[in-house]
């Protein structure tokens, strides 16, 4: 399987593991790859409840600042602690060690609304 | 000149540790001739020009009637004339500044800009990279001094002059020439380290170095000596523009300064974030930047009150409505140890 192929992508290139009562959300490679080397991320707080496609906190490369939005609603009940001493995870390993947020979904339906990876490839590369 | 390459941190970490090449032809080149250039650039400019020596190059602001600059430059003493290089930003303001102030003779002016290219070479590597590329001794020359020589038989001016904090070369050349120096200089040398670099980590390595840039640390509303520049400020010269200004502010001490800002936590502070200081605001962020020379910190200049300035007195950056604690910490953040 490609990287990628397991997860659901939003047209602001964000990505979402299903696993079971948990969504796991990162950034995608393609976006990782666009801000260049990121510097710190910040996110919302354990317990948050979070709007589909609200922004939910920020990642700063060394040249930019960029909002950070989420592809469903749901609260969030875990965020990446790691990436306060590594933010260079959302780089190396966007789909893995740099994952930013796990939250419990509030509305199944909306994952109907995201992309599959080749759909996802074909708006990020047009 | 691009932002970025390979990535800034990776083009940061070849010019600390190896040698990074830098296209900077953007930058403006003025030739000035004749034989009252020093008299005559030395009542525009705070820093001595008559002084120089042949083959030297300074540092030098041209400020206005308040102090304020108008641009910060690098004069480079040749055999015939005097090149003048200044911030592509300011390049047409600068070439009418001149031609304005120009005197009635003894002063040609030539600009270069846009025929006049530059490439810099910048890192602890830069003397065995460049020179067997090179017809005179670069090893000799020493910091701040130039030389006419060829590179790859093309006619060059080669300084020992940079804005990274490293060592380094910078080579101005005929803009036809300068695609042939960059292809060959990263083609025989990129096994060794050589990687080209872009403006986002040029900006990274100089505010590490605690250099200014022209529209942060220095603009025309602040002057040289509230950016710490003061040594370059020659106030025994008669009579230049900004003087009284400037002797003015030095003598009150009242003014706000550029103080060297370390963020407690990895945020960055960016240009405009207001600072803080016992409960009210004191000034605002100039530049900001994680800085890899400086164990991987968030750290920036900040435009603040005297009382503010001190080192050590601890401040707040406001990001995104919080708060966040910082310290003042004397500049430059970054020293290359000599060699």
């Amino acid at each position: 399987m490609a990287p990628g192929e397991d997860l659901l992508f939003s047209k602001e290139h964000e990505w979402v593991r299903l696993e079971g009562e948990s969504a796991t959300i990162g950034i995608t490679d393609y976006a990782q790859n666009a801000l260049g080397d990121i510097v710190y991320v910040e996110l919302p707080k354990v317990g948050a409840t979070i709007a589909q496609f609200g922004n939910v906190g920020v990642i700063e490369s060394v040249k930019a600042v960029s909002d950070l939005f989420t592809p469903i609603s749901g609260e969030v009940v875990e965020v990446n602690a790691a990436l306060d001493g590594d933010p260079a995870a959302v780089n190396r390993e966007p789909y893995g060690a740099g994952w930013l947020l796990k939250i419990r979904p509030s509305n199944p339906d909306e994952v109907k609304s995201l992309l599959s990876l080749a759909e996802y490839e074909k708006i990020a590369t047009d | 000149m691009p932002v970025q390459y390979a990535g800034i941190l990776k083009e940061h970490d070849a010019v600390r540790h190896r040698a990074g090449l830098f296209d900077l032809s953007h930058m403006a080149q003025f030739w000035l001739s004749g034989d009252m250039v020093a008299r005559w650039a030395d009542t525009l400019t705070i820093n001595a020009v008559a002084t120089m020596k042949p083959l030297q190059a300074r540092y030098n602001i041209f400020c206005n009637e308040g102090g304020g600059a108008h641009d910060d430059t690098i004069f480079y003493r040749l055999e015939h004339g005097w090149l003048l290089v200044v911030n592509a930003a300011n390049a047409e303001k600068m070439w009418k500044l001149l031609n304005d102030r120009l005197p009635e003779s003894g002063v040609e002016l030539e600009n270069r800009h846009g025929r006049g290219a530059l490439v810099a070479i910048q890192g602890p590597r830069s003397v065995e990279i460049l020179k067997p590329h090179v017809d005179v001794d670069i090893a000799a020359l020493r910091y701040y001094f130039c030389t006419e020589a060829r590179v790859n038989g093309i006619p060059a001016i080669v300084a020992r002059t940079g804005y990274t904090g490293e060592d380094g070369f910078e080579l101005f050349i005929d803009s036809l020439d300068a695609p042939e120096i960059w292809n060959a200089l990263l083609r025989d040398h990129r096994a060794e380290g050589l990687e080209p670099c872009g403006l986002g980590a040029r900006d990274v390595l100089r505010l590490e170095a605690g250099m200014p840039l022209y529209g942060h640390e220095l603009t025309e509303a602040i002057t040289p000596v509230q950016a710490g520049l003061k040594w370059a400020l020659k106030l025994e010269k008669p009579e230049f523009v900004g003087k009284e200004a400037l002797k003015e502010q030095l003598d009150i001490d009242r003014y706000s300064r550029i103080a060297g800002l370390v963020m407690e936590g990895r945020a960055p502070a960016r240009e405009g974030y207001q600072v803080w200081h016992d409960g009210r605001i004191v000034g605002s962020i100039r530049s900001g930047s994680i800085a890899p020379s400086y164990g991987n910190r968030s750290v920036a200049t900040a435009l603040v009150a005297p009382e503010a300035a001190e080192i050590g007195t601890r401040l707040e950056v406001e990001i995104r409505g919080k708060n966040h604690e910082a310290t003042v910490v004397p500049l430059p953040f970054y020293k290359r140890a000599k060699s």
